[in-house]
């Protein structure tokens, strides 16, 4: 808790503190109002109070109440100043923590860890701050002040509102200890129950092919009988609650005038009247204390969980990507060369590598096919290239420098990368294709349509709605696969960039589309270097340079012909796929 | 979630809460007699400060004199045993409602989870599941919490309110309208407040929407915005968002911090004002001091309860909103329920399947399959090909009575699909599709399924046809592992387990949608070979990306637009040289 809240700024202290010493007068003055009242009543009691005596006493009280509004309104306007604002400051570091994050951080979270810790996460500790200024400060403000005022008097009266705190601390701490685990359980088969639900939605035509409607629903009975149980537990035991707090309210009225009674029948006769408006007073003072440790309890409530929040949190503001930044942001006369020396790389904490003392060396220009089975690094081996991982040993170099000394910012423009799971962001189309920079420049309409038309988008963005400038949705819902993935290749050529990455980006297309598409690139693409990652074999196969993968080991490197005649991994796979013809015709 | 809802206004605001009340019938006894216990506890709540007030009275009587000790014993002892009563009564009510709102929620979810099995699949196209999902979860909480918790605190507050109200009268008239008439300007008030705050409660959850959705987005599209060095759009688009949201966040907490603060005054200034006027009718010997007393304690009774009101009213507004979402999934169309005029058993079909003109649209503005006709021959092995957006997975669904065909007839063994029931046909087709769905369990589980009866030979026996036995053996449990959140099974081995699962399933027809996509090709031929032990004198479909897959089967339609443009084998159409030629070669043509 003390950790995130460094992340306040001095205004925000500022107004904290100034909440605090509001909160202290506030309270002053709302225990003062009952003082008051036991001024009236002494004076009625007297037998000799006159009406402008009265009034003066009520103005008082009406003044030191409308006072002690004001005040909360100040602190409920700085609480929701500090709260809200501590929100969106934490919000953004987190999002720009995340933001510089490499695959390694963000997968170690996972993604959608990470956004429920952006969002819902945040939410949490704003709303335990705000109650926590008005609550967590006013409470023992008011409880001290409270106890101070009816500490001096009758004794007897103290020891009943003590009696009260008592069984409320006992029942709390008893709550809390048998309440609080049945509260994680049933949060445990909430998410069960998501689960299985979810497990039937996307399954539905399997569960349905397999007429298994009922297995789904007897599961779903299971976990739902064992939600319902937990939930039933621990809402009887929390039904107790209520009962007892207005039990005790009433009844601390009902032991102080009763005991009242006995004393001051044995009193003698100056301290009656004393006494009786010590009664009168003490049984409003005895409702605030008892208010205000209820009050203390609830924050003990809320506290376990905006705590798992907040560490939740810092486990993220904690973490530092691997991948640093490089110094060089400025090139030689080499456009699209890249060598890998020596490169292995595994996942941190796994023991077997998923690439493994790979070297080889390409030019500006040149096409290479990356082919491999499911597994074999293929994906891994073009991703190192971006750094979305750093290689574990060896180097690689990008126009002939190391890429871990470049600036990030500087490789990046020379890339062009398409991921195999097309990825498009709200906004309209033009929106998408000219994201982010090159050289510090945005990319201007021309080559946006240019774009368009060599990664076959043309035709299908022309008959939307608004054609260039049409919405696309959160995640571009509204066009199909095969659509998305030509949209993302548009965008990278639009950068115009050195080297390439496809990365699996073909397999959305059918075969007549990827040939299209293959062909209008390479015409429009002739000076830059493309990595092209694929399992067809006929998307690859033109390329001047094929890289075989197996397990993690570079096995053949050589063009579609060379490798038929000496790589028997890549044989194989042109055998499971081509035509004997066409294997002969090669 | 919780808060949205708060603000959504219902089409059918009563509509909606009758149709919830109406479900609770069940309990219908068990929320009476809970109420009138709440009732009866918030009535002895009231006759409290009554009681009190006779105590004042024979303090202050006595005060100089002697005090009537007896007497205040048995006043006393009267109201222990009143509190001890409305504890009683309120704990039981409590723990009867508990148990109401959980039978209730409860039933819920077990009505929507069973819906989900009736709706037709087209439902499915149009609906997240997320927001299925949070149906099952949130609504359903949100509603049978709400509504009962609502229904209590509405009724006591009405019986405290009203209660009091008698009471004050009862005791003094017009120290009775002095605390009504403070307290309504303190809550005409808080009224405008509310319509204030309520525009920003509004724009906050929009807004927020808005940032979640961005960061969303973001972080699922990392990599793509680092590469195209658009983190600084990214984030300049993020803190104009955050910003927005900053200002109206900033004002609606700040108006619902008033609130409170608000109603302390309200019961402050009602307090006062008795406390003053009281004190004035004391003086001049109209009442006795008791009646403060008593008063002191009803203005806390009278101005509770009204913001119970409010609280109890807003409750029941998002319990009525959830309840309609609840309630407009629960009452959507369900697929028709079929007559099985016909029954066609497991053993008995011989496997042949005419299409007949079939015609289907998801839309009907939207025709997908124009004129559909093939006539497929008992054991014959079908490929389906064509490009994206032919149709091809169409006509499995329809198949497989998933969708309803609009004209036109499909047959099997010359019995209409229509006479046959869902059921039935389901019995008769093994599926395979290309989203492998693995469910939260031991690999044997997911193996096994819901079929009976299937030994561990039985399992091993059709791994090892997959080729998958071997990986099984190796991992930590075998069999037992546990497929769930961190996977240990790459998605071309998830494939070769539904395979496996379906091969398990002895049935006459098989469907392979795709089913070898996920799989690279060296491992694909294992697969085939199983599938070709697993189709054997079967009758199968085969719907691949992949040419390669097909070129061994019976009969290839080619499918464009909805239509079959060619048809035959693999030899047949290349030397046509029409259609498929071009899209076969097309895999192989250089680009350069």
């Amino acid at each position: 808790m003390i950790k995130i809240l460094k992340n306040l700024q001095k205004k925000e202290v500022l107004f904290i503190i100034i909440s605090i010493i509001f909160i202290v007068l506030q309270v002053w003055l709302d225990l003062k109002i009952p003082e008051y009242m036991s001024n009236i009543t002494r004076l009625i009691q007297m037998n000799n109070a006159n009406i402008n005596d009265i009034l003066k006493e009520g103005l008082w009280m009406l003044a030191c109440s409308f006072g002690s509004l004001i005040l909360a309104i100040f602190v409920g306007y700085f609480a929701a100043y500090v709260g809200t604002s501590f929100e969106k400051k934490l919000r953004r570091n987190m999002f720009e923590k995340v933001e510089s994050f490499s695959m390694e951080e963000i997968q170690k979270f996972s993604t959608s860890s990470l956004i429920t810790r952006t969002t819902n996460d945040i939410t949490q500790v704003k709303m335990f701050l705000i109650l926590g200024i008005q609550m967590f400060a006013k409470a023992p403000i008011m409880a001290s002040m409270a106890i101070m005022k009816i500490i001096g008097k009758e004794w007897t009266f103290s020891l009943i509102t003590i009696i009260g705190v008592l069984i409320i601390l006992v029942l709390s701490v008893v709550l809390i200890f048998v309440a609080i685990p049945k509260f994680k359980k049933v949060q445990k088969l909430t998410d069960d129950i998501n689960k299985i639900t979810r497990e039937n939605l996307t399954g539905i035509r399997v569960v349905r092919a397999y007429n298994a409607e009922d297995y789904q629903l007897n599961k779903f009975e299971n976990v739902n009988d064992d939600l319902t149980k937990t939930h039933m537990f621990t809402q009887k035991l929390m039904a107790i609650v209520s009962p007892v707090m207005s039990t005790i309210m009433s009844g601390i009225s009902l032991a102080i005038y009763w005991t009242g009674a006995y004393m001051i029948n044995k009193a003698l006769l100056m301290d009656k009247i004393n006494i009786f408006s010590d009664m009168v007073v003490f049984s409003s003072y005895a409702v605030q204390v008892i208010i205000s440790f209820m009050l203390l309890v609830a924050i003990f409530i809320i506290y376990p969980r905006a705590s798992v929040s907040i560490s939740r949190i810092n486990e993220v503001l904690n973490t530092n990507s691997k991948i640093k930044d490089g110094t060089i942001s400025k090139g030689n006369n080499l456009k699209g060369d890249v060598e890998f020396i020596n490169v292995s790389f595994k996942y941190p904490d796994a023991e077997e590598y998923v690439l493994k003392d790979i070297s080889f060396k390409v030019h500006t220009g040149e096409v290479i096919g990356v082919i491999g089975s499911t597994g074999s690094g293929k994906s891994t081996l073009v991703n190192l290239i971006p750094r979305f991982y750093d290689a574990t040993e060896g180097k690689i170099l990008v126009d002939g420098i190391d890429i871990k000394d470049m600036k990030l910012e500087y490789l990046y423009n020379k890339l062009g990368y398409i991921s195999q799971k097309a990825i498009l962001f709200k906004g309209s189309v033009r929106d998408n294709i000219s994201l982010g920079k090159i050289n510090n420049k945005k990319v201007n309409k021309d080559v946006i349509n240019e774009s368009l038309n060599i990664a076959q988008a043309e035709s299908f963005v022309n008959k939307m709605d608004k054609g260039i400038n049409s919405d696309l949705s959160q995640g571009g819902t509204n066009v199909s696969g095969g659509q998305k993935q030509r949209l993302s290749i548009a965008r990278a050529i639009a950068r115009n960039p050195e080297i390439y990455i496809f990365d699996d980006s073909f397999s959305a297309l059918d075969y007549k589309t990827d040939y299209n598409l293959r062909k209008k690139l390479n015409k429009y693409t002739k000076n830059s270097t493309k990595f092209i990652v694929s399992s067809r074999i006929g998307t690859i196969k033109d390329a001047d340079k094929i890289l075989v993968l197996d397990n993690g080991i570079l096995v053949g490197i050589g063009s579609h012909k060379e490798l038929l005649k000496t790589c028997k991994v890549y044989k194989e796979i042109a055998e499971s796929q081509l035509s004997k013809e066409e294997l002969e015709n090669a | 979630m919780h808060n949205r809802m708060n603000i959504e206004k219902t089409s059918d605001f009563k509509g909606y809460l009758i149709k919830a009340l109406s479900l609770n019938k069940k309990y219908t006894h068990l929320v009476i007699i809970s109420l009138v216990l709440s009732m009866l506890s918030s009535i002895l709540t009231i006759i409290g400060p009554d009681k009190l007030k006779e105590i004042t009275n024979i303090i202050t009587l006595g005060l100089m004199t002697k005090i009537d000790i007896n007497k205040i014993n048995k006043i006393a002892t009267v109201l222990l045993i009143i509190y001890i009563l409305s504890f009683i009564f309120n704990y039981i009510q409590g723990l009867i409602m508990a148990s109401v709102t959980n039978k209730f929620s409860k039933d819920l979810r077990s009505n929507i989870s069973n819906k989900i099995n009736k709706l037709p699949l087209s439902y499915f196209d149009s609906t997240t599941i997320g927001d299925i999902l949070s149906r099952v979860t949130n609504d359903v909480d949100t509603l049978g919490h709400n509504l009962n918790q609502s229904l209590v605190t509405l009724i006591s507050a009405l019986t405290t309110f009203l209660g009091s109200i008698v009471m004050m009268f009862y005791t003094n008239g017009i120290l009775a309208i002095t605390a009504i008439l403070s307290s309504i300007i303190g809550f005409s008030l808080m009224i405008v407040i509310v319509k204030k705050s309520q525009k920003y409660f509004t724009s906050v959850q929009n807004e927020l929407g808005e940032v979640n959705g961005h960061i969303e987005e973001v972080f699922s599209g990392q990599n793509i915005v680092k590469v195209y060095n658009a983190t600084d759009e990214m984030m300049n688009k993020f803190d104009k968002l955050n910003d927005k949201l900053f200002e109206d966040s900033r004002k609606s907490q700040f108006y619902s911090g008033l609130m409170h603060p608000i109603m302390g005054f309200i019961g402050n200034f009602g307090y006062i004002a008795v406390c003053i006027v009281g004190a004035l009718l004391v003086i001049k010997g109209n009442i006795s001091f008791g009646v403060i007393v008593a008063f002191m304690i009803y203005v806390r009774l009278f101005t509770s309860p009204l913001s119970q009101f409010a609280q109890g009213m807003s409750t029941l507004q998002s319990a009525s909103a959830a309840s309609e979402r609840v309630f407009k999934f629960l009452a959507e169309e369900e697929m028709i329920n079929e007559t099985d005029n016909v029954k066609l058993s497991k053993k008995d079909v011989k496997g042949n399947i005419e299409f007949n003109n079939v015609k289907f649209g998801y839309n009907k503005d939207k025709i997908i399959i124009k004129d559909f006709n093939a006539s497929i021959k008992s054991g014959q092995k079908i490929a389906i090909v064509g490009p994206t957006g032919a149709g091809k997975t169409t006509i499995v669904n329809l198949l497989m009575k998933f969708y309803n065909i609009d004209s036109g007839d499909i047959k099997i063994d010359n019995v209409s699909i229509n006479k046959i029931t869902r059921e039935n046909i389901h019995n008769l087709f093994t599926m395979v599709l290309q989203d492998t769905w693995i469910f939260n369990g031991t690999i044997k589980d997911n193996i096994v399924y819901n079929k009976k009866n299937i030994s561990d030979g039985k399992i091993k026996e059709v791994c090892s046809l997959v080729g998958l036995d071997h990986y099984i053996k190796t991992l930590p449990n075998g069999y037992d592992t546990v497929l769930g959140d961190n996977d240990n099974l790459s998605s071309g081995q998830k494939q070769l387990l539904t395979i496996a699962r379906a091969m398990i399933d002895d049935k006459p027809f098989i469907i392979l949608d795709e089913a070898t996509s996920n799989i690279d090709t060296r491992t694909e031929k294992i697969v085939i070979s199983a599938m070709n032990k697993l189709t054997k004198n079967k009758t199968s479909f085969i719907i691949a990306h992949r040419l390669s897959t097909i070129k061994n089967a019976d009969l290839i339609l080619v499918m464009d637009k909805g239509n079959i443009v060619e048809q035959g084998t693999h030899e047949e159409l290349i030397n046509k040289n029409g259609f498929y030629a071009e899209l076969y070669n097309s895999q192989f043509q250089t680009s350069n």
